[in-house]
């Protein structure tokens, strides 16, 4: 295995608490050291000089649609999307077909990966059979195939009592257990969040206390339950508060928020584009300014794209007849230096530790620091450089974003996995 | 060029409609104007008055059309709506008057079709041509729509005719009144434009109204039960007794179909004061108008 040397970049570890202009030596797959002016004979080098070297980047929330759909996103073209992203490690959500509520499915999604994906990819385990909401999957059989939490993610658990049971299952095998708020009472065919949009464009609106309400009861029985809850996609303003309050009581309860819901509001979506059709929906601009404090008082642990590709036959159709969700891969790092990072509203440490560390405490995997011993998993991008997100280009087999033709300034350079790029820009030492 | 709503249109554009409409009222004249045009009525909804209105409209200014009801058409085979829209368009028509249950769906459509498309109601959200003939309607009945006051009745919340005779009357610099429950009624409709307010009271509503629009309750919009269905027409529904407390000459409008006991009492439909069926009649001079506008313009 190469042996590679990262010269001069601005070493961002917020695990260790590093930032500062270094080395990084990588050997045999692992970091063998973090430090200035390193040498190591027969080492390859890449000059990082100018550009930020941080953890390998983890997304723990994307729909790589395999088994069963792999005409809108495979295991292999979503991880090659990933790679682009500048991500090394994702946790793909159990809504596939056949939903991942078995350990058959986990390890076919396993094997699959180990084989096809150039990033890591973990398994999420469905809450209930075939995330119908009524009775609970075989969570232990899935956690020894390799999930790394459980959600119903897109079906949300209903009933409460189902749900405080799934809780005390996710406790007993050491699994968070993450969930997408929607009480899918009140949200009942709704388009686009509710409020003036949704009524002057005539279109069914989903109203934030749709996720408010579940995220008040999840938080309820997180407390009863003593279970590790995690709020997915958090979009609502009440919803944040509620999370920031359990936090201050103690509770182990977190949350991650797309770049899609701080970079944009309702009114930010021409009328009708299907590309602005997700769940949640977009909210109204109180809501991203609270998702963005949010991010900045801690309330919100993690940024994870929620990447749903879907094929371009089913987004042209009637606005409502659409199916939600949006890709998010390969804009994640540029919208939060776009966002948050270049407006002065976090610091850049702090972004780099929503997008490592943190996701990787949540799912309690090893990945996410610099730490020598660590995986060689390395994210390497830069601060300044201008560019245009071109969707005919991406490497996901979708085409549903809103950002196609966005200028960004920063984002990608290169993403390595196990000591080898698995992506780089000037596309140069690919195996 | 395509008519979807009435909230982009322009004032000079909404009279020029209106003059023009004027000149087709209470002669029932063939022109040739749209002569060797082709126009396809396109209807995924059910339609008697919207669909017939717009035909009769194109056949007295000379235009060929072919009326298409969704039932028979390719959707009904998994076709796509632009793949539907698509095999029209190759068949070169001027102008597609469209009707679709989804809202934003002509909208959807016109970034992708080179064909003009009208609007003739698309799901909740406008139906431009019933606040035409609406505001054709109010002005034989009065000389300006500055500062009348227009009581919109009932499901708002469902109702496309409601948004585009908002958007109309505002710019025209009318006061609005919207009223009915408040299911059917989001608080946010009174940010649509400007002089708009709400009420859940129809007495408050119909207080010193120069024109009571009354609105049909869209069952087959809502996926509930907003509001117990016995109390509706007792609390919402117009009856004669209403009348006393708007202007003595009120004007009484319905865009149809009419649900009498519902949200209008057959006293109400059938009194003088009703303008319902001047309604129907202006709908087809003001179709003519947008048609000449719409198709004319496109083969300049």
């Amino acid at each position: 295995m190469s042996t590679w040397l990262i010269k001069n970049g601005r070493v961002l570890d917020p695990a260790n608490g590093i930032d500062t202009v270094a080395d990084v030596l990588l050997l045999d797959g692992k970091i063998a050291a973090v430090g200035p002016n390193l040498t190591a004979s027969n080492a390859q080098i890449f000059d990082a000089t100018g550009m930020v070297v941080a953890p390998g980047f983890v997304d723990m929330h994307v729909h790589f649609r395999e088994p069963g759909f792999e005409h809108s996103e495979s295991i292999e073209s979503g991880g090659k999307a990933a790679a682009a992203g500048g991500f090394t490690s994702v946790a793909c959500m159990p809504n596939t077909m056949p939903v991942n509520d078995s350990a058959t499915v986990t390890t076919y999604i396993v094997e699959r990966a180990r084989r096809l994906s150039p990033v890591n990819v973990y398994p999420i385990g469905a809450i209930t059979k075939g995330s119908a909401g009524e009775e609970l999957a075989a969570i232990g059989s899935m956690k020894q195939a390799g999930i790394v939490a459980i959600s119903d993610d897109g079906r949300p658990v209903m009933n409460a009592r189902v749900m405080r049971r799934a809780m005390e299952t996710a406790k007993s095998f050491g699994l968070p257990l993450i969930n997408h708020c929607e009480d899918l009472h009140l949200s009942a065919g709704g388009d686009m969040h509710e409020g003036f949009e949704s009524v002057r464009l005539g279109l069914r609106g989903i109203p934030g206390c749709s996720e408010d309400v579940m995220v008040a009861r999840d938080i309820l029985l997180a407390e009863v339950t003593g279970a590790q809850y995690h709020v997915a996609h958090i979009s609502a303003r009440h919803s944040v508060a509620m999370v920031h309050f359990a936090k201050q009581r103690g509770l182990r309860v977190t949350s991650e928020v797309t770049p899609h819901h701080f970079a944009l509001a309702d009114i930010d979506m021409p009328p009708y584009d299907s590309n602005y059709r997700m769940k949640p929906p977009l909210r109204g601009c109180i809501d991203v300014e609270a998702v963005t404090e949010g991010l900045i008082n801690g309330a919100i642990d993690a940024i994870a794209t929620d990447h749903a590709p879907h094929p371009g036959s089913e987004k042209m159709q009637e606005f409502e007849r659409c199916p939600f969700g949006i890709t998010g891969l390969e804009h994640a790092i540029s919208l939060s230096l776009e966002k948050l990072v270049h407006p002065g509203l976090i610091p850049l440490g702090r972004m780099v530790e929503l997008l490592t560390v943190n996701p990787a405490r949540i799912l309690n995997i090893p990945k996410g620091t610099l730490t020598p011993g660590a995986d060689a998993d390395v994210t390497i991008f830069d601060l300044d450089r201008k560019w245009k997100f071109d969707v005919n280009k991406s490497l996901s087999k979708s085409r549903n974003t809103p950002f196609h033709g966005h200028e960004f300034c920063g984002g990608q350079v290169a993403t390595m996995v196990g000591g080898r790029f698995v992506w780089r820009l000037d596309g140069l030492n690919l195996d | 060029m395509s008519l979807l709503g009435i909230e982009d249109l322009g004032r000079p554009e909404i009279e020029a409609i209106l003059t023009r409409a004027k000149d087709f009222q209470a002669s029932t004249a063939k022109y040739d104007t749209l002569k060797n045009r082709l126009l396809v009525n396109l209807f995924f909804e059910n339609s008697t008055r919207t669909r017939t209105s717009f035909e009769i409209a194109a056949k007295r200014l000379g235009a060929d059309t072919i009326s298409i009801t969704a039932s028979a058409s390719s959707t009904s085979k998994g076709e796509s709506l632009v793949d539907t829209l698509n095999t029209l368009g190759a068949m070169r028509p001027h102008a597609i008057v469209m009707r679709h249950a989804a809202s934003g769906a002509p909208h959807f459509l016109a970034r992708y079709l080179p064909t003009p498309i009208i609007n003739a109601g698309d799901g909740t959200h406008e139906h431009p041509t019933q606040a035409l003939l609406d505001a054709r309607t109010i002005l034989d009945n009065r000389p300006s729509l500055e500062g009348l006051r227009v009581a919109i009745i009932g499901d708002i919340a469902h109702s496309r005719v409601a948004r585009s005779n908002v958007h109309l009357l505002s710019k025209f610099g009318a006061h609005v009144v919207l009223c009915g429950p408040a299911s059917l009624l989001p608080a946010q409709l009174a940010q649509l434009a400007p002089n708009v307010t709400l009420t859940y009271n129809i007495r408050e509503a119909i207080q010193d109204a120069d024109v009571i629009m009354m609105l049909r309750v869209q069952l087959e919009r809502q996926h509930e039960t907003p509001f117990p269905p016995g109390d509706y027409f007792k609390f919402y529904g117009l009856r004669l007794e209403h009348l006393q407390h708007a202007k003595p000459n009120v004007i009484v409008m319905h865009p149809g179909p009419i649900n009498r006991g519902r949200e209008i009492s057959s006293e109400v439909a059938d009194s003088n004061r009703s303008v319902i069926l001047n309604q129907v009649e202006n709908g087809i001079a003001v179709r003519m108008a947008v048609l000449e506008r719409v198709m004319g313009a496109s083969q300049q």
